[in-house]
Order: structure tokens, then sequence, then C-alpha cells
């Protein structure tokens, strides 16, 4: 983060974008906004269009001969297979609601980056090509060729979008930016044109299992480590089940959750919690992943991942499937898996074997969220919580954008986080349930050599934080979504210093009061607050 | 300036047609019967093209844009207008979103205060704008039955008898045409002064805006001070709508004026923006239910995709994983 600008000249930025508007020119791949173009050796592996050693800033992109041919008879296509792409490009009004919602407007002031525009730098090659106002009347009726400059402003701007899908809340006819960016980079896919950070976790997880591509045996033995860890931490022994036939509930969590920090204290906190409650599970090495990558490539490639989480639940026998902490894993999970693998008829209807809940939400997928299973033991007394284990903490809650605006998921996470902390305080209202801001990073933009995109579109969260910081002393965010865990400590440190991440069950696991522990310390090690906390829960 | 003045030059060149047309070249027959019925033929056939067209692609994927607590745990109190799971939920939705444009309502404005603050502020003008605008047209339409039905359309003599209460020289100031044309210089005003749409603006949003502005305009004339005459205007109009043309002398070059720009609107709506009113109903991220994980929901174009199956994977692996005692299928 040498290159990087300071807070104060990364905002000398005007969200007034002037009269004439944007100049129609193709971007400047500046060093800190671009993410790198995807290696060939996971070009290859996936079967991916037109393989080759390839960088955004490079003069000569290497498209193919029959470039503009192949976009053009994919957008047809994608216009035939999806409604939303045909109505979005058809009924946008430009009313201008959307246009301050982006974070990365907000971070960056680019006018492009405003969703509206956004979604025109597609719908004015629409207009040109697929409309007969547009192929009469061209520029006087917003159309505009195909043109390989016009491509690198697709390229530019389709992964700056984190597919969040904040702007669809506010738009009156709920055209979502996420569809066309999808789309859009369905089209840059058939040319090419992808990123290392979507295309290599993506190749990873089909080989592997999982997007870090970690091997079943090193996977093995760090569960093992994370076994170990538990014991010293709380004195108590969790059995660890990988890969094992009848047990009763599959349990699948992002695989940043076996290495990345903090996420690790996360897993600690589900070892705890099954342990506790006697869950009879297993982990699956060949379904390691809940997250998706594929998703920020194709719909066809997001299906070829998720086809493992059946498959391994199928061939393990289990009844049915948790799911661990992970944003757009549980786009993916809640809004496409069963459409795309299902039915999952060979799965039962989930129960929690612990309060005979009926998740009947998830009568069909049977797979459950972490967060709706652990609400509903607590609302049974199935465990308990000693709170004031946290009472180090004075935590708010930062909603990611997938459990947020796919799933619903609004009261679950906080009923937990009311009932294993003392201390909880609420953002402003603008920017938490469906109004979240997205971490700056989702989508497949959580590299590091983007570090000025993601920090500039990070922004409008880190600055609610600040807001909580400066009234309530707010020194941790609790999240439930991998991507935030990696990419929200960066943030902070950059905007405000001195706010913590942590995972809900990181603080389920502080909280949780196991038969028989020898505890002196929290998940991190660090130790126990002295003394009865504050009861100022808001 | 450019798209504005482009789009005002086009409706006042559209508007001097009939004019001309009409008040010189006495062209009764082509702005009286040929166009009205033809941009009534292209309205309907432009019409059902584009919505055919959307209905023709599926929607293969559920993607309900949630606004609010799903339907979960019993005890968890859900918000069914926000995150509807039943089909009566999605009708409450889509009622409040076409009937009071729900999601702009929930529009907020964002301001970058110095310090690095950012500062959010309610923002419901557009909201109220909107509402404005499009209620009174729908009325404004209503009353135009009087024109085209006899016995005139029920409850069309009661709406003007409200709508026109207030009267300017004995006659009638309809309310609705009022408010539409505040809430259309509302919408103009705010394209032209607010930079962030200033600058997503294209010459069709002005073309729009002013086309309606002087089909609204010239209809408010024609009561205040240029007066036609509004019998022989009926006579024409209901020889429209029975298919037996009647051309009545003497109603009124205004008249024309205002039928051919509503006209040149009801054609050019099908191949504009303006189909955003059929567009919302089909709206996949607002007229589908939040219960993907308890319904599943079929793609028609679904087809088999190149997985990398278990057996696959385990023989990639198999040794390591036996190294480390983890369970095969396969010794």
């Amino acid at each position: 983060m040498a290159d990087t600008p300071t807070p104060e000249e990364m905002l000398r930025i005007s969200l007034d974008p002037g009269p004439a508007g944007p100049a129609d020119a193709a971007p400047v791949f500046r060093k800190g906004t671009y993410s790198y173009g995807a290696p060939l050796k996971h070009q290859v592996y996936l079967d991916l269009p037109n393989q080759r050693q390839w960088q955004p800033h490079d003069a000569d992109w290497q498209l193919p001969e029959d470039w503009k041919t192949r976009i053009l008879d994919g957008m047809a296509q994608l216009l035939k297979k999806h409604r939303s792409f045909r109505l979005f490009l058809d009924t946008c009004v430009r009313c201008g609601a959307c246009a301050d919602k982006c974070q990365y407007f907000i971070g960056s002031g680019d006018p492009k980056n405003m969703p509206v525009r956004r979604a025109e730098l597609l719908r004015s090659v629409y207009r040109r090509y697929f409309t007969v106002a547009g192929r009469l009347l061209g520029r006087l009726a917003g159309a505009r060729d195909l043109t390989e400059p016009v491509l690198r402003e697709w390229f530019y701007y389709f992964y700056q979008c984190s597919e969040c899908r904040r702007c669809s809340v506010y738009c009156p006819y709920g055209i979502d930016t996420c569809e066309i960016t999808m789309m859009a980079r369905e089209l840059l896919n058939l040319v090419g044109c992808n990123i290392q950070w979507v295309v290599e976790p993506a190749s990873n997880c089909f080989r592997t299992g999982n997007h870090l591509g970690i091997p079943p045996h090193a996977l093995k033995e760090t569960l093992e480590f994370a076994v170990d860890e538990v014991k010293d931490l709380t004195g108590i022994h969790v059995d660890l089940s990988l890969n094992r036939k009848g047990a009763e509930v599959l349990f699948v969590a992002p695989s940043a959750d076996f290495f990345a920090s903090p996420h690790w204290y996360t897993l600690l906190g589900y070892l705890v919690l099954f342990h506790e409650i006697g869950l009879d599970y297993t982990w699956s090495a060949y379904a390691s992943e809940g997250g998706n990558f594929g998703l920020f490539h194709s719909s066809d490639l997001a299906k070829r991942l998720n086809a493992k989480i059946y498959a391994e639940a199928r061939r393990l026998g289990v009844k049915w499937i948790l799911g661990g902490e992970c944003g757009h894993m549980w786009r993916v999970l809640h809004q496409y898996m069963d459409t795309f693998n299902g039915p999952a008829s060979f799965l039962e209807e989930p129960v929690s074997p612990m309060t005979g809940t009926h998740f009947t939400n998830a009568r069909s997928t049977r797979m459950v969220h972490i967060t709706e299973f652990t609400a509903d033991l607590i609302r049974h007394g199935r465990i308990t919580l000693d709170p004031s284990r946290n009472d180090g903490w004075r935590t708010t809650f930062h909603d990611s954008c997938n459990p947020a605006r796919a799933v619903g998921l609004f009261e679950e996470p906080r009923y937990i986080l009311k009932h294993v902390c003392n201390a909880f305080f609420e953002m402003p209202e603008n920017t938490i349930r469906e109004k979240t801001f997205c971490c700056g990073s989702g989508a497949g933009l959580g590299a590091d050599e983007n570090m000025e995109t993601r920090l500039r579109g990070g922004f409008p969260r880190a600055n609610a934080v600040r807001h909580v910081k400066e009234a309530h002393n707010v020194n941790l965010v609790a999240c439930m979504c991998a991507i935030d865990k990696a990419s929200l400590p960066p943030l902070f440190e950059y905007w405000v210093p001195g706010v913590e991440v942590a995972g809900v069950h990181e603080l389920v696991g502080n909280a949780l009061v196991m038969a028989g522990e020898t505890r002196s310390t929290t998940l991190r090690g660090e130790p126990l607050p002295q003394g009865k906390g504050s009861d100022d829960v808001h | 300036m450019g798209e504005v003045a482009a789009a005002l030059l086009a409706v006042l060149v559209l508007a001097s047609m009939p004019a001309l047309g009409v008040g010189l070249l006495r062209g009764h027959l082509l702005f009286g019967v040929i166009v009205p019925w033809a941009a009534m033929a292209v309205f309907i056939w432009g019409f059902l093209f584009k919505v055919i067209g959307w209905l023709a692609s599926p929607v293969p994927f559920p993607i309900t844009t949630v606004a609010g607590q799903q339907r979960s745990l019993p005890w968890i109190k859900a918000q069914p207008l926000e995150s509807p799971s039943t089909r009566g939920a999605v009708l409450g939705r889509m009622a409040l979103e076409i009937l009071l444009f729900r999601s702009l309502a929930r529009n907020d404005r964002i301001e970058l205060k110095r310090a690095e603050k950012l500062v959010y502020g309610s923002s419901r003008y557009l909201w109220l704008g909107a509402l404005m605008f499009h209620w009174s047209l729908f009325f404004i339409l209503f009353r135009h039955l009087r024109f085209f039905t006899q016995p005139v359309f029920p409850g069309v003599a009661a709406i003007e008898y409200v709508d026109g209460a207030f009267k300017v020289n004995l006659h009638a100031l309809f309310a609705t045409d009022v408010l539409a044309a505040l809430g259309l210089i509302y919408l103009f005003a705010r394209r032209l002064f607010s930079p962030q749409v200033r600058a997503i603006s294209l010459p069709a949003d002005y073309f729009s805006l002013f086309l309606i502005i002087a089909v609204v305009a010239t209809g408010i004339l024609m009561r205040q001070g240029f007066y036609v005459d509004v019998f022989k205007a009926k006579e024409l109009a209901m020889g429209l709508a029975t298919f037996h043309p009647a051309l009545p002398r003497g109603i009124g070059t205004l008249f024309y004026v205002h039928l051919f720009l509503a006209s040149v609107l009801f054609a050019y709506f099908p191949f504009s923006k303006l189909m955003h009113g059929p567009g919302v109903f089909l709206s996949p991220t607002r007229n589908l239910r939040n219960d993907s994980r308890a319904r599943r929901h079929a793609n028609p174009w679904d087809h088999p995709v190149k997985v990398h199956t278990y057996e696959e994977w385990e023989d990639e692996f198999r040794t390591a994983m036996k190294g480390a005692g983890m369970p095969v299928e396969k010794e």
C-alpha cells in the first residue's frame, strides 16, 4: 500500500460531475485502481475462451479476430436467456435515484461509477445494435458503436462494481446493476477478459474443492491444528470429523475460515459450538468451499463449482446441510443452488436435532444458515452464554450485502449478538440492513493491486463505523462474510484505526459456557475481561 | 445544453406541423384521422411487440431484491411487504411499488462534508414530484374518456366535478392539469439543475419531457383563453373511436396541435423509456417471492455443465489422503 494516497488526498473528489458529464473515452488503467488479468494456467484449467497471458495495462489485448461478433452474438443470447437483462436495458428512465447510492461513486466521484452510468456503458451498445431508434438515430438516441475503447471501459468499470445490489433497493423499477454487471462479465469472458482474483480461486476450487487450493490432507492438518488450539484455549478436546459418511449434517464454510485472520477465530467458534451441543456433523474436503467465485464470472462456472455441495451431501448420506458465515456464498445457496443443481430430494427437510425446530424456509434446498441455527438454539435455551466474556468489545454489526439483500437475514445475527455481547450499537440507519454498504471488495475485487479502488469503495462503510466509534467508542465490527473479514481490517486501518473485525460465531464461541471448560482467554488468546460489563444494549 | 436545445427544437417542429398542416393546408383528414389512427396502430403493435419480447425471455433465477427481514423462524417478525414469501405478499409489494412508488420513497441524499464526513439527508422530492405527475396523468387520461364514449363512461363526470372545482373565468381549471404541469416542471428543473441528473440525461429524456409538457400545455390552453369547440372535438374523437371518421370544421387549430402531439407521444411510447410503465410489472427483482430455499425455481434453459466429480478429485489426491488417514472410496 506504499503508493496509496492518504485519506485527505483520496477525498479530494466531488460528487458533482459538472454540467458536461463524463467524457466518453477509454479509461486509463492507473495502478491501484484495477485488477490483474487471469493467469494463463487457470484459464486453461477452466477451459476459458481466448486463452493467453494478458494484462489490462497491455497495449494489445490480444483479442480474437471476431471479438465484436462474439460479444454481439453473446449479447443476443443473454437477451434471450434473461428477462432481467432485456427489461433492465429497456426501462431505465435515468431518474438518478441510484446515482449517489453506489459506494464506488461516493468514494471516487467518478461519474461512470453511478449505477445508471455504469449500466449506460452497456445500454448504449445495446441501443446501437438491438433497438430501432439506436440503429436509426445513433448518438442522438444514446447509442454508440462497440469499439475496443468501449470494451476496455466495460472491463474497467464492470470490475469496479461489487454486485452488492444496493442501487437495486432504491430503483423504482427494481433495476439491478448486479445483473447488468454479471451480463457484462459474461460478455467480457467470451473474449477472454477476466481477472486473476476471480479466475484463480475458481480454478483452485474446481480442482481442490476450495478457493485457496488447499488439498485434502492439508485441510485435515489445518482442522487438527484448530482442534489443538481449542484444547489449549478451553481445555476441551473437540472431535474432528472430515469426509465422514453417515453424519447427520454436512457443514460447509468459506475456505478462508481455514487459514485467514480473523476468520480463524470464527472457525474455532464453530468447533466449540458444535461440540457443546453435540451436533453430529462432518466437514468435507471435496466440498470445502461455500463461497463461489464462479458467480463473479458466469452462471455456468458458478454452477460447476456449486455442484460439489449437493454431490458431496449425497455421497456422504447426510440429512441436510448447514452453511457457515459467508456473503456471496449465501447469494448462491439461497437464490441459485436449488435451480443450478437441485432438486435435493435425496436430503431431508432440515430439523434442528437440539430443538426439534423445522427450518421450513429451507425445506427445498435443505441448507440452513448458521445464524438461523444458532438463533434457534439461543431462543430455546439450549446453550449457556456469558456475554461478559465479550466485554472487551463494544460491538456494531455490518450487514453483508448478500445475506442482507439476497436473503433478508437481519434479525437472526442481531438476536445472537445481543445475547453474546453486552455492548451493541447500530450504525446509522442509512447504512445498515437493506441499505447496507459493501466492504468495497466483493465480487472478486479483493485483490492487492486494486487497493485504491477497494479503499474508495469501502469509504462509506468505514465512515459509518467512524460515526459509532466516535459516538459509542465502538471497537469491533461483527460481520458474517469471509470477504468482509479479509477486507474490513485493512479498510478500517486506513480510514478508522482502532476498530477490529470479528465473525458472529467468534463472539458466540467466546460467550459459550462449555461443560468442563477451563478458560482464561478469548478465542484470540486474549485475557477474558474482569468483572461484569455494562448492560447497555441498544 | 445541446441535448436540451435539440429536444426542444424537435418538439417545436412537431408542433408546427399540424399548425401549418391544418391552419394553412387544410390537412384535416391527415391530422384529424390518419395520423391518430396510425399512431394508435403503432402504439398497440409496438407495445405488444415489446412486452411479448420481454415475456419471451425467461426468468432463469429467483433474483428478488430483498429489502426486509425474511420469513425464517416463527418468532422472528418477517416483513412480507419488503421480503414477500407468499403470492399475496408479492401483490402487496407490487401494489406499493406501482401505486405509491415505494422504492423511490426510500430515496436519500448523500453529501461529502469536510473532515471526511458523509452526511445523509432524506430526499423525498423526486418521489413526491413523480407521484404528483403520474397520478395526475392517470386522472387526466381518465377524464378524456368523455370524448371517446357515449354515454360517457361511468365516473368521468364525478371525477370532473371534483377535479374541476376551481374555476377561472367560469372555466374549470382542473387540479390534475395544474399538478401534472407542476410535476413536469419539477422533473425538468431537476434534470437541468441537479448536477448528477444532468450528467446522466440523454436527449431522449428531454424529448419525452418536452413532448408531454407540450401535450399538457395545449390541453390546458384549450380551456383557458384559446378555446376550441369542445362539442366538435368530441364529434371527431367519437369518429376515431367508432371507426366512423367525422371531420367537423371549425374546432380550432390548437386542437389539432394537441391531437398530433398526443399521437406522436403514443407512437413514440413503445420505443422509448416510457415503457417503464409496463416494465415495472415484470421486474423480477420485485415480482418474485423471497422463498427460493423453500420452493425450487426452475430454469427453462438449464443445461449440463462440466463438473469436477468426486471420483476425479479422489483420483488426484488418493495417495495423499490415504497417507493422512482419510477415508477413500477406492483403495
